[in-house]
């Protein structure tokens, strides 16, 4: 058992009551809502007559149903309409506070909710949305539920759940040129596997893993669950304090000072036990796109697609089913697929830092014939901030579409979608069957630069060989 | 197909009816409610869209669709079942489609607990345990297949393996107490407590 760590000490700090059955009430610290998994939560609420428990402890946005080239109400599409509408309308009732559509602080609900300084170490934060994991990145325990569970924080703002055990993921080294956090997340889950984290926390820590930016860090935390793993998290540094410092609803004045102590505090003892350990060393990894249909199937950019031989023979019946879906063949190399559609965005890879470092690569160059390209800013915040950068101006010239914040092809719950068998280069986070809108569509992840890169090339290409 | 059993309510001690097979490890949440299908404000239609794309590419063949499983309500799956997504539009999908307990090698924490929300039971068994209950329930699907929460047994009266579920979801689906926003609720005094103690909620 875990002794010591962060997730221990913030576990016992939130621990309401030990309920029979086994599970724990946890106290939810930082509880954020968007417009699909909470309408029927709000509506249980309803018919068990109960309040909010803590309205202002709830923070909500909308996020997966806008459409990203006009967002003017009402939607064209009736159902995203009456999703945002209800969203409207239960936020107004509860006194939950809406981030909504040119608010200034709209976005998606992982982009929105560290830059506004909502998230901070030493919190519980759920959301209805897996992806909530991200949020780990300062210091946090995140994770995701369904909406039975929204209603639940909404009605007490604690959950009926169980601890996990912790393993620590030690990252040694430093990333190489043209490597990022998302290829790193993309090794570990391929050497790991995609359920190898079910009934863990993971801590991410060691020399890569300290030198790594907040937003790099979220997008680390951000696929934890793409391991199985339900919340991943860093423990709280400098880096972490100084992304803080002077955010919208961080501490102030002297308050930052004693907060900044407690956060110190709450970081792994050098003596804390996990209960269990895997090593990597960063400067090992290369460039990692994803060939298959689960993220666990992940390779380097100069390796080949594996053939069923080389692999487990557990993971043989999943990779035949890729190789047909995915219309590749084994041995094939990753290098020079061709692909129809390249989308930067997303809650993985939609901050400034990830179109900076797309936008390093477009400049100058031009998107190849035929290719469908386009840009969706996290949220409105980095949308102003790259517009100011002229980065807008650097994607269009480029010739990608520059379009208005929101969760846009990692899901397709909106316009933005594959059609037909078309193959996407994505810096999203999942590559299941169907996931982007085409129930033939494929998606290969990989980094936004990366993606910029086969933008350019209209096929897979190696980051590192553009100078 | 849809609701002609009634969701579940209350303890569960048992959950009996035919069973059905799916094969495959990993099926992810978007495969079991597409995203399209989130476009909803109520989950009262999801029940016909479970599997959609899976089942329009199958073309009748897949067993959601074939007419000797209509009616089935234990269904048997193999490793991390559920994963992906959070959307408790898969397991309200399930259930509104007929599912009333699932069986397999392992699931997706957060699908398991949204399972549990609902009162379904999401049991397990070893990789061949899980190998040789498909095979025994797809020889025969009208076989009526018990899963006993009390014995921790899956039988036909014929053939019959051991099955775990994690002891504290068992404690609450046994109780019923899997619906936990009464007890959540009651708590208030010791939520307030704990709300007191916290640094970031009192200035730090």
């Amino acid at each position: 058992m875990s002794s010591g760590t962060l997730y221990d000490k913030v576990w016992d700090l939130h621990c309401v009551a030990d309920l029979p059955g086994g599970a724990t009430q946890l106290f939810i610290g930082l509880h954020l809502i968007h417009e699909v998994t909470s309408p029927q939560a709000f509506a249980a609420l309803d018919e068990k007559g109960l309040p909010v428990r803590c309205p202002e402890r709830t923070v909500a946005t909308v996020d997966h149903i806008v459409p990203t080239i006009s967002q003017e109400r009402p939607f064209s599409d009736p159902m995203a309409e009456e999703m945002l509408s209800t969203l409207e309308r239960n936020c107004a009732r509860h006194g939950i506070t809406l981030n909504g559509l040119g608010s200034g602080r709209q976005g998606i609900v992982h982009v929105i909710a560290p830059e506004l300084g909502f998230t901070q170490p030493g919190m519980t934060v759920a959301c209805g949305d897996s992806h909530t994991s991200t949020h780990g990145a300062f210091g946090a325990i995140a994770f995701g539920i369904g909406t039975s569970q929204v209603r639940d924080v909404l009605a007490s703002q604690s959950l009926a759940i169980s601890k996990l055990k912790v393993r620590r993921i030690w990252v040694g080294n430093r990333l190489t040129d043209g490597v990022f956090a998302k290829d790193l997340i993309l090794h570990v889950i391929r050497t790991l596997g995609v359920k190898a984290g079910v009934g863990y926390a993971y801590e991410f820590a060691g020399p890569a893993i300290e030198v790594l930016s907040m937003e790099e860090r979220m997008t680390l935390c951000n696929m934890a669950i793409e391991g199985g793993a339900r919340c991943g998290y860093v423990n709280p540094d400098q880096i972490t304090f100084d992304y803080l410092k002077g955010r919208a609803e961080a501490p102030v004045a002297d308050i930052w000072d004693r907060a900044v102590a407690w956060w110190s505090s709450l970081a792994s003892n050098d003596d804390a036990t996990f209960d269990d350990e895997i090593h990597f060393d960063a400067a090992a990894i290369a460039p990692t796109v994803t060939w298959g249909i689960t993220p666990g199937q992940g390779i380097g950019v100069d390796e080949r697609v594996p053939v069923s031989e080389q692999l487990d023979p557990a993971d043989r019946p999943i990779a035949e089913e890729a190789y047909r879906y995915m219309d590749l063949a084994p041995g094939q190399p990753i290098e020079g697929v061709p692909v129809d559609v390249c989308f930067i965005g997303s809650c993985t890879n939609g901050r400034l830092s990830d179109l900076q470092a797309a936008a390093a690569v477009a400049r100058g160059r031009h998107v190849a014939e035929g290719i469908k390209a386009f840009v969706v800013p996290g949220s409105e915040q980095v949308a102003r901030a790259a517009i100011k950068e002229g980065l807008d101006e650097v994607f269009r010239e480029a010739g990608f579409e520059w379009r208005e914040p929101g969760c846009s092809m990692c899901l397709a719950m909106n316009p933005d979608r594959l059609e037909g068998s078309q193959i996407s280069a994505s810096s999203s986070n999942r590559n299941f069957k169907g996931r982007q809108g085409s129930a033939s569509g494929r998606t290969l992840l990989m980094s936004p630069a990366m993606v910029a890169a086969a933008a350019i090339a209209g096929r897979v290409s190696d980051v590192r060989q553009l100078s | 197909m849809t609701e002609t059993i009634a969701f579940p309510q209350g303890p569960i001690g048992h959950v009996s009816g035919r069973g059905l097979v799916l094969r495959g490890d990993d099926i992810d949440t978007d495969r079991i409610i597409p995203a399209r299908f989130l476009k909803c404000v109520s989950f009262e239609a999801l029940g016909e869209q479970a599997f959609a794309d899976d089942r329009k590419e199958l073309a009748g063949e897949h067993p959601f669709d074939q007419a000797v499983h209509q009616g089935a309500s234990i269904l048997v799956v193999n490793d991390n079942f559920g994963c992906g997504s959070s959307r408790e539009h898969a397991p309200q999908a399930l259930m509104r489609w007929g599912i009333r307990a699932v069986l397999g090698v392992s699931y997706a924490e957060i699908f398991q607990g949204n399972c549990l929300a609902l009162g379904i039971p999401c049991a397990t068994a070893t990789p061949d345990q899980i190998r040789a209950l498909q095979d025994a329930v797809a020889v025969d699907p009208t076989a009526e297949w018990t899963l006993d929460l009390q014995a921790l047994t899956f039988s036909d009266g014929s053939t019959s393996q051991t099955i775990s579920l994690a002891s504290g979801s068992l404690d609450m689906l046994r109780t019923g107490q899997w619906d936990a926003t009464g007890q959540l609720v009651a708590r208030d005094v010791e939520l307030t407590r704990t709300m007191a103690a916290l640094p970031y909620l009192n200035g730090f």
